[in-house]
Order: C-alpha cells, then sequence, then structure tokens
C-alpha cells in the first residue's frame, strides 16, 4: 500500500507528518512513501533528501490523495481537503473530533477512514505514539524559550564585576508534558522555578524535574487524574477561589509565568486575571500556552504578542511547535510510524484496522462509513488509581512525649529484665560453682557482649569475608590441641596431631580466602 | 616463655582479633583488619608452642606444614562461586577437631586420675593443669566435655551435609526420615540421659555414643532443610563453632578460646538473625525446615509471561538512562559475573548509571553476590543493598534481574496467603521496564509462583544468564 503526506494547507504551519527519516523506517513496513512537492520544506527537509530515502515525490496534493491509501497529515483537514478523500481511505491527523462535528459528518458521508492522533489513549502501550505528548513537550520547550526572547534580563542569577543580576522567577500553572517541559527548560537555564497544579500526585514530579510545587492550603480532597485519565479535572468554586488566591499572592514576585492549564474538551479555564496581570512587574512576561482555547490569563489574544498598559508581555502564539518545525515533524512523525507499526501487525504493507485493540480503536473516529466516537472506556486504566494515602495522625506535643516516655519505658524495662535474668542465672551459677570456673565465666560473658558490639557493625557487602575470618579464627581450638599433644597418652596425642592438622588447613585456608576476597573489592 | 608472657601473648592475640572482626565494618579497613587476624592467630600459635610443659613441638610443626600447605592451595584454587561450600567444609573441620579436643581432655583426666600423687605433682603442661582440678572443678569440666562434643559433633556432620548440599553433591531439597523433628527430640533426649549418665560417673563410652547421636542430630537437621535457606544455615553452623571453641576453652580453662569462641559464636548468631530477618522467618522456622502453614489460596495470576530477544533488550538498554541490576543465585550457577560485569562496564562508558541491588539473602552465603561480583571487578560503591536502593526503582529506567527469583517476588507484598509474605524484597516492578534472565518459565528453587514474570512491564529473557548477556555484549556499542 502508499502512504502520502501532503504539504499542510494551514497558514503559517511548517510541520509536516513525514520525514526522510521515519520514511526509511515506513518502507521498513512494507509501505510505499509519498510526499507532496515541498511538503517539508519549512522544516528544513527538501525534495532532493526524500528522493534520497526512496520517498517519491508528487507534484499536487490531489495527485498525492488520489494514489496514497494512506494520508498522514499534522493538522486537521479543511473540507476541501478531505473532500479529495474517497471512501475506503485512512486518513491520520490530529482531528479533535469533540470539536469539529461537521468534518465528522463529512468524513462519514464519504467514507474515509480517520485515526485522530489527539485521541490516541493515555496508556503506557501507546506513549510512542502520543502525539499530544511529543508535541506538548516541544510547546512547553518553546514557552520558555519565547519567555527568555522577551525578557529583558538573565535567567541565571549572577554576580559579576559589573553588578549583581537576581535570578529570574517562573511560575508555571499547569504541569502537564508542556508544564514539565517547562519547568525543566527553566530550571536548566537557571531560573527559580514554581509550579502548581490542581492534581496532588503531580507534585513528586514537580519536584523531580527541580521546581518548587506550590502548596494551596485547601481542605477539601482533589481528586487525582487517575479518574480521568490522567488530566484534570475542572474544580469546585471554592478550590477555585482558593487557587486564585495564591496565584494573587506570588503575582507581584514572578518575572515569567508560563500558563499550560486545559481541561480536556472545554475551554481554558481563566486562572491568571487581570488584576494579577497589573500586579505585576513592568518586562515581565506571560507565556499562554492555552491560547488556542481561549487563554488560561485574560489579556491574552490568540496568535498574538501583546503589551499590557503596565508593561507586561503577554504572548499568545498558538503555534509553539511549528515554531520548532524540524523537532516537531520529526517528533511527529515517529509517534505516525509507531502508529503504523501497529496498524500493521504483518509488516507486509496491508492496514489491519483492529478494531478490538485499545489503541486502535480508541484513536479511529470513523470507519467503515460510521462515526465510531467517542470511544468506548479503554479496558486498561491509564493510571493505576493512587491509594488514599493515611496522614500520620498529627500528633501534639504531650502524646509525643507520652510516647516518648513510653518506649523509652518500655526498652527500660527489656533491658532491666534481661540484666536481672542474667544476673539471676549467674548468681545461681556462682553460688556451685568454684571461682576459677567464674573468673573464665566473666571473660565469656564479655567476650559474647564484645563480639555483639563489634559485629553489628560489619558491612553487609562484607559477610562472606567474615564468614571466612570468623572459620579462620574459631581455628583458635589449635591452642587446645598444642596443649594436649605432649599428652602421655598415645590416643591422645593421635587424636590432639589429627585437631593440630585440620585446624592448621582451616587457618591458612581461611585467612588467605578472606585476603583474596578483601582484594578484589575496589572503588570505581 | 614464661607463663606470664605467654597470657600477655594471649592478650595481645585476643585484642587483634577484636580488631580483625571490627575492622569489616568497611571495605577499606577490612584489608587492613585480615592482617590483625593473621597476627593474631600467629602470636597464639607460637606462644602456645613455647609455654612451658608443651612437649611435642616437632610433632605439630608435623602436622601444622602439611596442613598449612593444604590450606593454601585449597584458598588458591577455590572460585568465588564455591565460596559457601568451603566455607561449609571448613566448619565441618573446626567441628571435627573440637570433638576430639574434648574427647581428649576427658581421656586425659582419667589418665591422670589413675596416677599416683607424686606421679600428679610431676605432671606438667595441660595434665598439670587437671592434676590440679578440684571434685566440683572436674565435674564442671565433664559438663564442658560434653558440651564441647555434642556442638561440635552438631556442627561436624551439619557441615559436611551443607556442603554437599552447596556443592550439588547431595540434593538440595529437604529430606527427612519418617517420624520427622520428632526424631530429632529424641535423638536430643538421649543425648541428655546419656550426659547425666556420664556427670554421674558411667565411663567414656557415654562421650563417644554422644558424639555418634549429635552427629546423627546435626546430619537430620540439615537434611531437612532446603537450600534456599542455607545462608542461615551456613552462618548458624559458623555460630556452633564458636561456641564449640569456647566449650574447650573452658575445659582447657584457657581465656583466648573463650575469647574467641565467644566471637565467633556470637558473630554467627547474628548474621542469622540478619539473615531469618531478610526472610521475614523466625529462626526456629528456618532451622525446622520448610516454610509456615499458608492460611488461604494463593492469589490468582492473570496474564502471561511475555519473551523477549537479545536485540529488544540491548535496544531498551541503549535508550536508558539509569539501570538497576538484580543478580541472583542463578548468575552464580551461570558463572555469568564476568559477564555482567562487562556489560555493566560497557554501559556505564556510555555514561548510564548501572547500580546493582542486592538482597540480604541472594545467594547461598552472607553477602554471596557481593563477593561475585567484586571478583568480576565490579567497584563495590555500586553495589548497593535493598534498603539502599529500594527507593530509588521507580525513578529507575531498567531493571534486570539475574537469576533471582523470590526476593523479588511481588506477592511478599500484594498476597496476604503467599508462603513469603511480608518477606522484604527488591521492588523491581516499580521500574519502567524490567527484563528477568531465567533458564525457562517454571517457577524457583522454592516452587513459588512470581506474580512478577506476569507484569505489564516485565519481559522474560529466556535462556542461560551467561550466554544471554554474551549475546547482549556486542550490541552495547
Amino acid at each position: 500500500m502508499k502512504i502520502g503526506a501532503p504539504k499542510e494547507s494551514f497558514a503559517g504551519e511548517s510541520r509536516v507528518a513525514m520525514t526522510p527519516d521515519s520514511a526509511l523506517q515506513l518502507q521498513k513496513l512494507g509501505y510505499e512513501c509519498l510526499i507532496e512537492s515541498g511538503a517539508g520544506a519549512k522544516a528544513g527537509f527538501s525534495d532532493a533528501a526524500y528522493e534520497k530515502a526512496g520517498v517519491r515525490v508528487v507534484s499536487a496534493a490531489a495527485e498525492l490523495y488520489a494514489q496514497a491509501d494512506v494520508v498522514a497529515k499534522v493538522r486537521p483537514p479543511t473540507p476541501e481537503e478531505l473532500k479529495l478523500t474517497r471512501k475506503g481511505q485512512l486518513l491520520i491527523s490530529f482531528f479533535y473530533p469533540a470539536q469539529n462535528k461537521e468534518l465528522l459528518e463529512q468524513a462519514k458521508e464519504i467514507g474515509t477512514s480517520v485515526i485522530a492522533m489527539d485521541m490516541v489513549p493515555r496508556i503506557s502501550r501507546a506513549q510512542k505514539m502520543d502525539a499530544l505528548s511529543s508535541m506538548a513537550n516541544i510547546a512547553g520547550y518553546r514557552a520558555v524559550i519565547e519567555a527568555g526572547a522577551n525578557f529583558g534580563r538573565f535567567f541565571t542569577g549572577q554576580v559579576t564585576a559589573a553588578g549583581k543580576v537576581p535570578p529570574a522567577k517562573v511560575l508555571v500553572v499547569g504541569a502537564g508534558v508542556a508544564g514539565l517541559a517547562a519547568i525543566g527548560a527553566a530550571t536548566s537555564l537557571g531560573a527559580i522555578v514554581y509550579a502548581f497544579d490542581v492534581r496532588p500526585e503531580v507534585a513528586e514530579q514537580i519536584e523531580s524535574m527541580g521546581a518548587e510545587f506550590v502548596y494551596l492550603d485547601f481542605a477539601e480532597s482533589q481528586t487525582d487524574g487517575a479518574a480521568t485519565g490522567g488530566y484534570a479535572a475542572p474544580s469546585s468554586p471554592e478550590f477555585r477561589a482558593a487557587q486564585l488566591k495564591k496565584f494573587r499572592e506570588l503575582a507581584p514576585e514572578m518575572d515569567i509565568v508560563i500558563t499550560t492549564a486545559l481541561i480536556p474538551g472545554r475551554d481554558a479555564p481563566k486562572l491568571w486575571l487581570k488584576d494579577m496581570v497589573e500586579a505585576m512587574k513592568p518586562g515581565s512576561v506571560i507565556v499562554d500556552l492555552a491560547a488556542e482555547r481561549g487563554g488560561n490569563c485574560d489579556l491574552t489574544v490568540p496568535d498574538q504578542k501583546i503589551v499590557s498598559d503596565n508593561g507586561v508581555t503577554v504572548v499568545g502564539y498558538t503555534d509553539f511547535p511549528s515554531r520548532m518545525a524540524s523537532q516537531a515533524s520529526s517528533l511527529y512523525s515517529t509517534n505516525i510510524r509507531h502508529m503504523m507499526s501497529d496498524l500493521t501487525p504483518g509488516k507486509d504493507g496491508q492496514v489491519v484496522q483492529n478494531m478490538e485493540d485499545d489503541v486502535i480503536r480508541g484513536a479511529t473516529v470513523t470507519h467503515d462509513g460510521a462515526i465510531t466516537f467517542p470511544p468506548p472506556p479503554p479496558k486498561i486504566q491509564a493510571i493505576a488509581a493512587q491509594k488514599p494515602k493515611e496522614k500520620p495522625k498529627e500528633l501534639t506535643h504531650e502524646e509525643k512525649r507520652a510516647l516518648e516516655v513510653a518506649t523509652f519505658k518500655k526498652s527500660t524495662r527489656n533491658q532491666v529484665g534481661l540484666l536481672a535474668a542474667m544476673a539471676g542465672f549467674l548468681l545461681i551459677l556462682g553460688s556451685f560453682a568454684p571461682a576459677s570456673f567464674m573468673q573464665h565465666m566473666i571473660v565469656f560473658a564479655l567476650a559474647v557482649f564484645v563480639g555483639f558490639q563489634v559485629i553489628w557493625n560489619v558491612a553487609h557487602s562484607l559477610h562472606t569475608p567474615l564468614m571466612a575470618v570468623t572459620n579462620a579464627i574459631s581455628s583458635i581450638v589449635i591452642v587446645g590441641a598444642i596443649l594436649q599433644i605432649g599428652s602421655d597418652v598415645s590416643l591422645v596425642k593421635i587424636l590432639a596431631a589429627l585437631a593440630v592438622l585440620m585446624t592448621a588447613v582451616n587457618i591458612v585456608g581461611g585467612f588467605m580466602v578472606t585476603r583474596r576476597m578483601l582484594a578484589m573489592f575496589q572503588k570505581s | 616463655m614464661s607463663l606470664g608472657l605467654v597470657s600477655a601473648a594471649y592478650v595481645v592475640a585476643a585484642v587483634l582479633f577484636v580488631l580483625s572482626l571490627g575492622g569489616l565494618s568497611n571495605q577499606e579497613s577490612a584489608k587492613r583488619a585480615v592482617w590483625y587476624g593473621v597476627v593474631g592467630m600467629a602470636l597464639a600459635f607460637f606462644a602456645t608452642l613455647l609455654t612451658p610443659g608443651v612437649g611435642g613441638a616437632w610433632l605439630v610443626l608435623l602436622m601444622a606444614v602439611p596442613g598449612a600447605v593444604g590450606g593454601a592451595m585449597l584458598a588458591k584454587r577455590v572460585g568465588m562461586t564455591e565460596m559457601p561450600q568451603l566455607v561449609a567444609a571448613m566448619h565441618s573441620l573446626v567441628g571435627l577437631a573440637a570433638v576430639f579436643i574434648a574427647l581428649n581432655a576427658e581421656m586425659e583426666a582419667r589418665h591422670v586420675a589413675g596416677l599416683g600423687a607424686e606421679a600428679r605433682a610431676a605432671l606438667t603442661g595441660f595434665a598439670g593443669v587437671l592434676a590440679h582440678k578440684s571434685g566440683v572443678e572436674l565435674n564442671i569440666m565433664k559438663v564442658e566435655v560434653f558440651l564441647g562434643v555434642f556442638i561440635g559433633a552438631i556442627t561436624f556432620t551439619g557441615s559436611v551435609i551443607a556442603f554437599g548440599k552447596l556443592a550439588g553433591k547431595v540434593d538440595g531439597k529437604p529430606k527427612q526420615l519418617p517420624g520427622g523433628h520428632m526424631l530429632n527430640a529424641g535423638a536430643l533426649a538421649l543425648c541428655v540421659i546419656l550426659g547425666i549418665m556420664y556427670l554421674s560417673g558411667a565411663g567414656l563410652w557415654t562421650v563417644i555414643l554422644t558424639a555418634v547421636i549429635a552427629g546423627f542430630i546435626g546430619w537430620h537437621l540439615i537434611m531437612g532443610i532446603g537450600g534456599a535457606d542455607m545462608p542461615v544455615v551456613v552462618s548458624m553452623l559458623n555460630s556452633y563453632s564458636g561456641w564449640a571453641a569456647a566449650a574447650i576453652g573452658f575445659t582447657l580453662g584457657n581465656d583466648l578460646l573463650i575469647v574467641v569462641g565467644a566471637l565467633v559464636g556470637s558473630s554467627g548468631a547474628i548474621l542469622s538473625y540478619i539473615m531469618c530477618k531478610a526472610m521475614n522467618r523466625s529462626f526456629v522456622s528456618v532451622i525446622l525446615g520448610g516454610f509456615g502453614g499458608t492460611k488461604g489460596p494463593a492469589m490468582e495470576i492473570t496474564g502471561e509471561q511475555i519473551a523477549i530477544d537479545a536485540d529488544g533488550v540491548a535496544a531498551a538498554l541503549n535508550d536508558a538512562d539509569s539501570i538497576i541490576i538484580v543478580p541472583g543465585y542463578g548468575m552464580a550457577v551461570a558463572q555469568a559475573q564476568q559477564s555482567v560485569s562487562e556489560l555493566t562496564k560497557r554501559l556505564r562508558a556510555k555514561g548510564k548509571t548501572v547500580r546493582f541491588g542486592i538482597h540480604p539473602v541472594a545467594g547461598r552465603l552472607p553477602g554471596h553476590m557481593n563477593v561475585l561480583l567484586a571478583e568480576a571487578k565490579v567497584p563495590y560503591d555500586i553495589v548497593l543493598e535493598m534498603d539502599e536502593i529500594n527507593d530509588d526503582f521507580p525513578q529507575t529506567d531498567v531493571a534486570i534481574v539475574i537469576g533471582s527469583n523470590d526476593v523479588v517476588n511481588p506477592a511478599a507484598q500484594e498476597d496476604p496467603n503467599s508462603p513469603i509474605a511480608g518477606m522484604p524484597v527488591l521492588e523491581v516492578w516499580k521500574a519502567k521496564q524490567v527484563f528477568v534472565s531465567k533458564r525457562g518459565a517454571g517457577t524457583g528453587y522454592s516452587g513459588i509462583e512470581n506474580p512478577l514474570f506476569y507484569k505489564d512491564n516485565t519481559r522474560m529473557f529466556y535462556g542461560d544468564a551467561k550466554k544471554s548477556i554474551d549475546e547482549l555484549l556486542p550490541k552495547i556499542a
């Protein structure tokens, strides 16, 4: 079968759904690859590069649609583009079926099968085709770069001969893939990064990226992301109020604010209100990654960069991935390629659209002249539901004290009890045994005690050498054998001699093998 | 050499032994510590040899020299994977020597008792010590002789069986004669009766018979313990060999023997305790063999074991940033430690973080894996204990399990009915991806199903560990 990628018709779109690299991989799956002339030009892939990778360059979109069995695109098709498709043809692109009802109807009428890359379920197996994540990753990174370009200062704090530079403070709202990528980019530039998310379980991820999680003092338990497939859910009015209050507090300190808050299937929540922008210092920058869906910031104008009355730059671009077309194309085309390899179980260039497969079923929005959106819930949950964490009860000072006293008393009781028992035993022994024996007993008890104290400190990794060396040392019974060997009784002499022989083997063997082992341990 | 000098030498030797054990607290000081032990032992040996009244130095040297040569040859030749059986074999020698020495004490005492008053006064050395003992002291000595023989004999036969099991010469499965532990209890009771008879004046035969019966107990007890519990057994026998030495020390009135015996005894006891704790089992249940009774049916395992080939593993390793390797007895059996080391070297050369997670009871000897990895020149600072590394698995890209099974079994945490429920385990399944190198699809040594093999993020890399890893090596470029 043939797979083709047309030139994106959307104004300003620079990405392309197939790169020379991905084409090579697709050919390995048994597909013949087509590309519309000039499709990769803006992403830095010339027609010649495609030809070199064995891709046939087609001069016009119509021709490509006519020849290809599978069409791979980035942006959702326009109605005109969709008209070029035919019954039984497979179209793979971003589609946003929930927002594009007419387009969905049209595809159904024509009979085109559509796989929406934005509908790939978020399960581990499907990560390799999760184009939303790979694009969000780029958007997050680019947001920091855009912010830096519009920000008049360093990110990192420096003390130079020409004066001290304070580090930039960055707030990232919404720690999804884009948010985490932004945190990573901003921290590696040296900024102090704070991050906020309504899902409490991401605090760990935020901290692992080097940012500080902004905790909200709010009692109501927040729903964790597991119930919504890893995405955020709308929050209650009280929660929202608490959230805005916190943002108002933070606004005057922040130099750069990057908002990425999106709730699936809804307009972006307004989180950075006008008064917060007004509270910010002149020269500060807001980058709104949710601009396409109305923006998180009141002042955001989609696709534009504006400067507020108090000198705060608000960046509302909606094409961050496209601004890094080369990187975005190579990631997106890899997502497509993984999708194709799942669609081609036989590696024979034949598409098998297995509607039993969770991933393929989830992403398919029209098939065989029927709308298959929304898909049934996936059989596997995206993220295991978080077990409710039992919060250790905060102890009052008195309780803590009481507990300490109790443990102290208990250990004292144990120790004293043990000592008393030992003393009792020794007293009984002492009242019968002669003094010479008791002297040895003292030595014995002390040695056991010393042994316990010493051995507890032995490193775990040295337990085998410990066994070998104690084995050698326990052959100290050789001393006993030597003392007996001078006996007049010949049987005693023989047995003692044998004991000397055996223990000598042990002593030398034990020590040497220990030495051999220890010599092997080395630091890297 | 005067008696005072001898005692002084003993004090120094005892201090050196304590330092020698204490020095094992870390790898660097350990290298020095072993020399303390050697010097201490040499001091004790020569001081005893030069003690006034000790005859037969020529005989001692005659026996000690070939023994030393034999020991040296053994130590040079033995492979690091054979360490467990070597240690067990050596314990058996100490046990047997203790039995001999205790019997000697009894025979010598009888000989001395038979002499006239003048002859007794003229006695020197050990016989002289015996000659000056009062009636009560002689009775106490009898108790000590009895204990020395009893513990020594158990140590001897127990160690021989442990050696056989570890070396694969005896079947590793738990086996017992009909009657099981009742037989042991009966034998023990018999020994107690013999002991009482011996104390009340019965002949030498009671002690010899005790040695035989105790030998039977040692044999039967260890036969009943499965191969997986050998770390506990070996450290327990280590402890016994120490207590036997201490008992001999009491018999001979020699403080050095008492001190060293007590040191070794307590060391073995602590090791056994640590091992038992690592398996979440009581010492008694290990010694009595088998796992404790389960409280219900084991949890159903759903899913399937998915196999993967070397290319798949290599690709995942090339992509990974952080890798944790969990070796087990399977690595020792396949002699794969050199290949694992080479793999580690290559991965580290590519700038990846590679670490090892060692479970306390991995292998057949406490710390066995550490020694094998050290032999293969894996630096010890990347070899970590379970507690040090367990929290890091969630941030790890790839965990490779090489020949371990029970120590990575999630059933210990998830299934309250599992025979190993509650045992601390390495939480490898929390890593993003887990590869299990294993010979086949069956259950391991303990016969417990391992749900890890069925997890979504687990792939089974079947085959002999060494061969599998060698296959990987050229692919990690």
